[in-house]
């Protein structure tokens, strides 16, 4: 299922203005990977160019590669419905559809594709929400709205409609920026159970986070308010957080700055 | 779904990214083949309407589109460029008449549009006779819609500052939700209401200032709108400001809060002089027309521009230099609004940075 | 974040709706003479707004009344227009029948469309292209009715023919689209050209709800692999539903009250025809504006008896339409 990542030389644009610059970086199969960073450092930005979401922005714009098991994301002849579907996402603040239930939440995903029978949706929507560890609080309640869980489960509820069409990757934007302590001990937990099924990309704000659940961490970092950011070094993060080879990362896992 | 081996060299296996896809140029070639269809097929068949050469056209593109797609490309792009061709052609479909109109009303309208037309009076001249202008048409709309202009305006200033200013309350919300509905009261019907009082129960005549109490009815509402929106955009901060330097109430109101947001409150007021300057119903019933010169809006039958089109139409059973005229004055009348209309957004694009501080 | 000691609050946040400022300072300042007349003027322009709309209803009412106690057919059932004969005898089924069916001709062309614009300028045109595209329709709005009228009655017109020709061909065994051959001047014309009008109204008011679409549902159905349309029907149209509707209804209180160019393009008779394409029916606004000039003291009565008809019937459509859009703010700001 799972498959990596090989970015090069990756740049992308707001308009006229760079957001970030020249990164370059490998993502392993099979492991969580944590971006970390000031804010406005564009490591959210460099998330949205791995499954084509950044193009969605209006002026939004990438030049250099993602390479997917070594074919090319931007390639001409890619379509980036079939990218996005191929990678899933999780966004900041919970977006379950407002005007669906839970199940079909769960279930939007596949909808989409048609071919499915009714008996494997069912299947597919329990497993998922198994997955995300939240059947058991919703399993009698699957024709209720979304948006009446709460924020945890709510996330929860977006991990599972991610993970239902069994993406080859996961990112992460902040996922627990907006969720209370139990909350994001919680995702935290899941996390770690996805990791064995997909590879798993997280932006976080809370370094304590990313040393938690991370295999790997990129430090981001932006020389001025005004110039793109650049990936400053990718490590394990265990050398990340302990004996990080670049000052600036020392600095700010120190809290010295940021 | 992939049955790829997970290797860790790039795999040759067929990728699950791309997907066959029509080439860019294909949607424009489809639109010029069904237009090009829909002309043989309405020449062919001898239609004489373009409105079915172009609907054949429009059918056929998205015909085509659906099928070449649902077989290249699966069903969900299918149904995916289907939208995206409905969606251009409601667009389309919309911007015929509209375009249409536009030009017909240049093209025939200019043809008597001149000075002499601007300067002279219909007088004595039957309606199907060639020559007559719009001077006292013009006057009368002037005259009709500055009177309106006066009565509504206050008013609905004053009712605009109420609301965002003072109001609270039972009182207030009534007020909201009745401008609002009054802003839906057809033209007709605020004809009929002066109709009903000034003349039928007041007993007095037919006249300039009948019409414009009509139209300071269909002012009020849209006065009071848009000058709300403009004073909810004054930051709570100027009025706190001139509070606390011991300035009263309504003089903080007057001398800080209206010339802050005076750019988008006369941008409104224009707005909505545009509106009622080319209303035809109530101006039928209680200005009545006059095919000569009369400047007093207090008395007699005046005449006005939409009148003017309306009645070249209507009571000149086909005569081409009525139509002309009723064309010529309907281009007068719409480059007047179009103007109104220009004026008040260059002044609300003149004004806007400074209310926005 | 440093803090600095700085003696200045921050600004408060902008409110988009300012409150009045507290009552304790409403109320001292109305105590000072300048105040309180200021603040009568105010209130007094509010009320007099809605006495106004009271006089509406109530002079309208009384006006109809006299000729009503007179009316020697049904005001309701009966099918003919003898407003000027003494005793009277007319009812409003034939504009009631006019009214109806022109406005649903009219809705049933003009909101799938408007709906398409709107969808056009907000997620479909160029960047560049959907602001000015925005610009035009708002202008066309200002197009005065006489104008469309004109153009309905001199261009329109005369190029429908080809088109009812050939529905009379092929759907005239329906009866709805049978025709006998006179000129286009028929409820279907009425609806087309009405279709137009509202065209600009639909659509801005469409378009407005569909820009507040929430990002971050379109968001999430992109992530999932949705296309763009499925993206457009997962989160863009069950948020604007509301919005749809109401802007459908505003857009119906234009079409019913429309006077002049239902007036320019119909050819009344008064009579209820089941095809559309014949020469048939009329409407409340445009019947007024027809037999105005004709009409005795009685017949204006009966014709305002008609309008007061019109003005309720108008009063509940966009009395509904704002409460659907009242609600749907109270709903999407609890939402925010």
């Amino acid at each position: 299922m799972a498959k990596r990542i090989d970015v090069g030389g990756l740049t992308a644009y707001y308009g006229s203005h760079k957001a970030i610059e020249d990164i370059s970086m490998t993502v392993e199969p099979r492991s969580v990977t944590a971006f970390i960073g000031p804010s406005g450092c564009g490591k959210s930005t460099f998330l949205r160019t791995l499954n084509r979401m950044h193009e969605v922005t209006p002026g939004g714009r990438v030049e250099g590669k993602v390479l997917l098991d070594g074919e090319d994301l931007y390639a001409s002849a890619v379509d980036p419905v079939n990218v996005r579907r191929t990678i899933g996402m999780v966004f900041q603040r919970p977006n379950p559809f407002p005007t669906m239930s839970i199940f079909d939440n769960v279930a939007a995903g596949l909808k989409l594709n048609g071919n499915y029978k009714k008996s494997e949706l069912a299947d597919v929507v329990e497993k998922s929400l198994r997955g995300a560890n939240l059947w058991n609080e919703v399993k009698d309640r699957l024709n209720k709205p979304g948006s009446g869980l709460s924020g945890g489960q709510q996330q929860r509820l977006c991990i599972a409609r991610a993970i239902a069409v069994e993406p080859q990757v996961l990112l992460m934007d902040e996922p627990c920026s907006a969720l209370d302590p139990i909350s994001t001990l919680a995702i935290e937990d899941l996390i770690g159970e996805l990791k064995e099924r997909f590879t798993i990309v997280i932006v976080t704000h809370n370094m304590q986070q990313a040393a938690r659940v991370s295999d790997r961490t990129a430090f981001f970092n932006l020389a001025a308010v005004g110039q793109p950011g650049r990936l400053i070094e990718i490590d394990d993060t265990e050398r990340i957080f302990s004996n990080p080879s670049v000052q600036a990362t020392e600095d700010y896992i120190s809290g010295r700055f940021g | 779904m992939s049955h790829a081996l997970n290797t860790q060299t790039p795999p040759p296996a067929p990728s699950t990214l791309r997907g066959a896809r029509l080439p860019k140029w294909a949607p424009y070639v489809i639109a010029a083949g069904s237009v090009a269809a829909g002309c043989g097929i309405g020449l062919a068949g001898g239609l004489d309407s373009r409105i079915q050469w172009g609907l054949i056209a429009s059918i056929l593109f998205l015909l085509v589109t659906y099928l070449l797609a649902a077989k290249v490309e699966g069903g969900r792009q299918a149904k995916d460029r289907m939208a995206t061709s409905v969606v251009w052609v409601a667009f389309l479909l919309a911007v015929i008449p509209l375009v249409s109109l536009i030009w017909e009303t240049v093209a025939r309208g200019i043809k008597v549009l001149d000075g002499y037309f601007l300067t002279h009076s219909m007088g004595v001249l039957a309606d199907t006779d060639v020559g007559g202008g719009i001077y006292h048409a013009l006057i009368g709309t002037l005259e009709q819609v500055g009177l309106a202009t006066l009565m509504a305006v206050p008013v609905g200033l004053l009712t605009a500052i109420y609301l965002v200013e003072y109001g609270r309350g039972k009182l207030a919300k009534a007020v909201t939700f009745f401008v609002d509905v009054m802003t839906g009261i057809p033209s007709i019907v605020a004809g009929l209401f002066i109709l009903s009082f000034w003349i039928l129960i007041l007993g007095q005549g037919y006249s300039g200032f009948a019409g414009a109490m009509a139209l300071a009815i269909l002012m009020m509402p849209v006065v009071v709108r848009s000058t709300e929106e403009m004073l909810k955009l004054v930051p709570n901060e100027l009025r706190e400001a001139s509070l606390a330097l011991g300035v009263p109430k309504w003089r903080t109101i007057l001398k800080v809060v209206l010339p802050t947001s005076l750019g988008g409150i006369t941008t409104g007021v224009m707005l909505a002089v545009a509106r009622i300057a080319g209303e035809t119903a109530p101006v039928l019933l209680l200005v009545w027309g006059n095919p000569l010169i009369n400047t007093n809006p207090f008395d007699g039958p005046q005449a006005s521009l939409p009148l003017y089109i309306y009645q070249q139409y209507a009571n000149s059973a086909g005569s081409p230099a009525a139509y002309d005229r009723a064309w010529a004055a309907a281009l007068t009348l719409i480059i007047l609004i179009m103007l109104l209309n220009l004026v008040a957004r260059g002044i609300a694009r003149w004004k806007a940075p400074k209310t926005g501080r | 974040m440093d803090i600095s000691p700085s003696t200045t609050a921050p600004p408060p946040p902008q409110d988009a709706q300012p409150k009045p400022i507290s009552h304790k300072a409403a109320a001292r300042g109305a105590t000072r003479p300048g105040d309180r007349v200021f603040l009568g003027l105010s209130r007094g322009s509010g009320i007099l707004l809605l006495l106004i709309m009271a006089a509406i209803a109530a002079f309208l009412t009384y006006r109809a009344s006299i000729v009503l106690s007179k009316n020697e057919g049904n005001f309701l059932t009966t099918f003919e227009w003898d407003a000027n004969a003494i005793p009277p005898y007319f009812g409003i089924a034939v504009l009631a029948f006019g009214t109806i069916v022109s406005s649903i001709i009219a809705m049933v062309i003009a909101v799938p469309i408007a709906v398409g614009i709107a969808l056009f300028i907000t997620h479909y045109a160029p960047r560049k292209l959907s602001g000015p595209i925005a610009y035009v329709v708002d202008l066309l709005a200002a197009v005065p009715s006489i104008v469309y009228g004109l153009w309905g009655a001199l261009f329109l017109v005369p190029h429908l023919t080809g088109l009812f020709s050939w529905l009379d061909q092929f759907f005239g065994w329906t009866g709805v689209f049978e025709w006998q051959g006179g000129a286009p001047r028929s409820l279907l014309t009425v609806g087309i050209l009405l279709a137009i009008m509202i065209l600009p109204i639909i659509t801005n008011v469409s378009r407005e709800v569909f820009r507040q679409a929430p990002q971050m549902h379109q968001e999430a159905a992109l992530a999932l692999g949705a296309t763009r349309w499925e993206v457009i029907r997962m989160s863009v149209l069950p948020f604007g539903r509301s919005g749809i509707i109401s802007a459908s209804m505003l857009g119906l209180g234009r079409a019913l009250g429309e006077t002049m160019a239902v007036a320019t393009v119909l050819s009344p008779s008064f009579l209820i025809n089941a095809s559309i394409l014949d020469p048939g029916g009329g409407t409340f606004a445009q019947n007024i504006a027809s037999k105005f000039s004709e009409a005795t003291e009685q017949g204006r009565d009966a014709l305002i008896a008609s309008g007061l008809v019109l003005f309720v019937i108008t009063l509940l459509v966009n009395g509904a339409a704002r409460a659907i859009i009242a609600r749907r703010k109270e709903y999407s700001g609890a939402n925010a």
